[in-house]
């Protein structure tokens, strides 16, 4: 942290903070089988927007915030971006829309309020925010004491205190491609590659896992989120337990699937319908509970061709 | 393919279970004679796929390969890692490192050494004694990071997880779950029947590979005293306090 502090990169210092907001990056990949979840941003799609909007590294280190109930204030002058939920931020009060870069000058105070639309925002800034890598990411994992400010799986706090990696952004002021932009409004949709396992399931539950409306639970965190209709029958209650991917909609005993997200298990026993697919995760990641989702079975090569596209226009 | 152990060999199968991984299938139960033939088909999953490699998930029966869709299509994934398994041969047997986990037994920090020796009608110290005899294997990583499930105990002292889970376990616990074995490595909730607590350092970021443990690796608990586990810098929380 010294090498950064010397060099003259903005400083944001945290004058409010709930327990949701998070450093994430794009995840911690090359461990999971030592038992290491992935972590990272669960709208990766908003990490990958709030970069590209300074011209960042895509999966540099940005503040996951959710909910709300967190406040920074500047030091310095310096240019932001906002991607994802619209939670209701502003500067100095002045109302900021998600999905543009802006300018903090010393003393002005960003603040998110509430979720207006969607769960989670993701702030960037120039370079991405510095800090140490665990295991090859700063993604913060509260239950693993992984990743963070300190490296130690803390969530940000009040008085913590941000450097940013770069004096500048890159490319400030650059508009996003319109594939880049989640539309919180729509309804949720949510594509689902089949798993070899959907063999188990009886044919009036893969009917109705894929007509019902879901329900968004309570029950929803950066693990897992259940989602609440009709019962699904499996011929198999418990498996053994084998690697879990991103998105894995796994289906308990009481029928009830839940939808395993960035923090979930490395393994796991339960029989799965399939797994969303990157975008899908990302769209969950931005459902309050409550809301009301479809599930979609989609082809391979279909949510490769629509995953290509988004990587290309923000690559490009 | 040659049966070279025990004649157990693996009926391969290839799974799709998300956009950007595939399932390697080589059994469907738990058994230690899985080992060599899962230590030796991660291995080789491992250099085919070396330059798309996202991440290996080996587990008991399955290794899970994921990939970056970036560079390889879910089919084309399939068939690199079908020529990879073709003839297949198990790993050396001796594969692995042995380790000696040394373990206060105690029911201070083993509150279930009770239960288990009443449900086996024997003794707290034959539930030792029979825990500590056994040299186990490492069979999969997961729930934590560090955390190695190993087996099998002996049927006798095998004994169904707690009902209700513990919200707070101290880092090293040792515990059972039906046949099998592990230690905490850090603090973290948990449903396994608690029987002592290893002084071992399971998990350490500062440490080459992290994970002291790895599949594959066998391990034996060395019964120590309270002032042995406390010199080797044993954590005496007690249990479930909450901070």
């Amino acid at each position: 942290m010294n090498e950064q502090r010397s060099q003259a990169q903005a400083v944001l210092r945290v004058v409010e903070a709930g327990p949701f907001a998070l450093l994430q990056d794009g995840g911690r990949f090359g461990v999971r089988h030592l038992g290491v979840t992935q972590g990272g941003a669960l709208d990766v799609i908003s990490l990958w927007a709030a970069n590209y909007l300074l011209g960042n590294p895509l999966e540099a280190a940005v503040i996951e915030i959710a909910l709300g109930g967190f406040a920074l204030e500047s030091e310095s002058e310096t240019t932001l971006a906002l991607a994802g939920a619209d939670l209701g931020a502003t500067l100095d009060g002045e109302p900021l829309v998600p999905g543009r870069s802006f300018v903090m000058r010393p003393g002005q105070r960003l603040a998110f309020t509430q979720p207006l639309a969607g769960v989670r925002a993701y702030l960037a800034a120039p370079g991405g925010f510095a800090a140490p890598e665990t295991l090859g990411s700063c993604a913060t994992v509260v239950r693993e004491g992984l990743g963070g400010l300190d490296g130690n799986g803390q969530a940000l706090a009040k008085g913590d205190v941000l450097h940013c990696r770069a004096g500048s952004a890159p490319k400030p002021g650059r508009a996003l491609p319109p594939t880049a932009s989640l539309d919180l409004d729509a309804p949720v949709v949510l594509d689902m590659v089949l798993g070899a396992q959907i063999e188990d399931f009886d044919g009036r539950s893969l009917f109705e896992a894929f007509n019902a409306d879901w329900q968004v639970d309570e029950r929803a965190d950066r693990m897992g989120v259940r989602l609440l209709g009709p019962q699904l029958r499996c011929h198999r209650e418990t498996m053994v337990s084998e690697g879990i991917p991103l998105g894995a909609v796994q289906v308990p005993a009481d029928g009830q699937p839940i939808v395993l997200m960035n923090d979930r298990q490395t393994i796991g026993g339960y029989p799965r319908l399939g797994a969303l697919t990157p975008m899908s995760v990302s769209r969950l990641g931005q459902c309050l509970p409550g809301i009301s989702v479809r599930l979609r079975p989609v082809s391979a090569t279909q949510a490769r061709r629509a995953y290509l596209a988004l990587r290309a226009a923000l690559e490009a | 393919m040659a049966a070279k152990d025990n004649g157990r060999s693996p009926a391969l199968r290839l799974e799709t279970v998300a956009l950007d991984c595939v399932m390697v299938r080589l059994f469907d139960t738990i058994d230690e004679a899985n080992m060599p033939w899962l230590l030796a088909a991660t291995q080789r999953l491992r250099e085919a796929f070396a330059d798309v490699l996202i991440d290996l998930v080996p587990s008991y029966t399955t290794v899970m390969v994921h990939f970056d869709i970036a560079r390889l299509s879910l089919s084309e994934a399939r068939e690199r890692a079908l020529q990879t398994l073709e003839a297949l041969e198990p790993a050396d047997d001796e594969q692995g490192e042995t380790h000696v986990l040394p373990v206060w037994y105690d029911v201070a920090v083993g509150p279930e050494l009770e239960t288990i020796a009443a449900r086996a009608n024997i003794t707290v110290d034959e539930v030792i004694r029979r825990h500590a005899e056994r040299e186990y294997r490492v069979f999969a990583l997961g729930f934590a990071p560090g955390f190695a499930f190993m087996g099998l105990v002996e049927p006798l002292i095998a004994t169904p997880r707690l009902a209700t889970p513990r919200k707070r376990i101290a880092p090293g616990s040792v515990g059972i779950a039906e046949r099998q074995t592990a230690a905490y490595p850090g603090v973290s909730p948990g449903g396994w029947n608690l029987i002592g607590r290893t002084s071992a350092r399971l998990f350490d970021r500062d440490r080459d590979g992290y994970s002291l443990l790895r599949p594959g690796d066998r391990v034996r608990f060395e019964p120590v005293n309270r002032d042995v586990f406390i010199r080797h810098g044993g954590d005496t929380t007690a249990l479930e306090e909450r901070r």
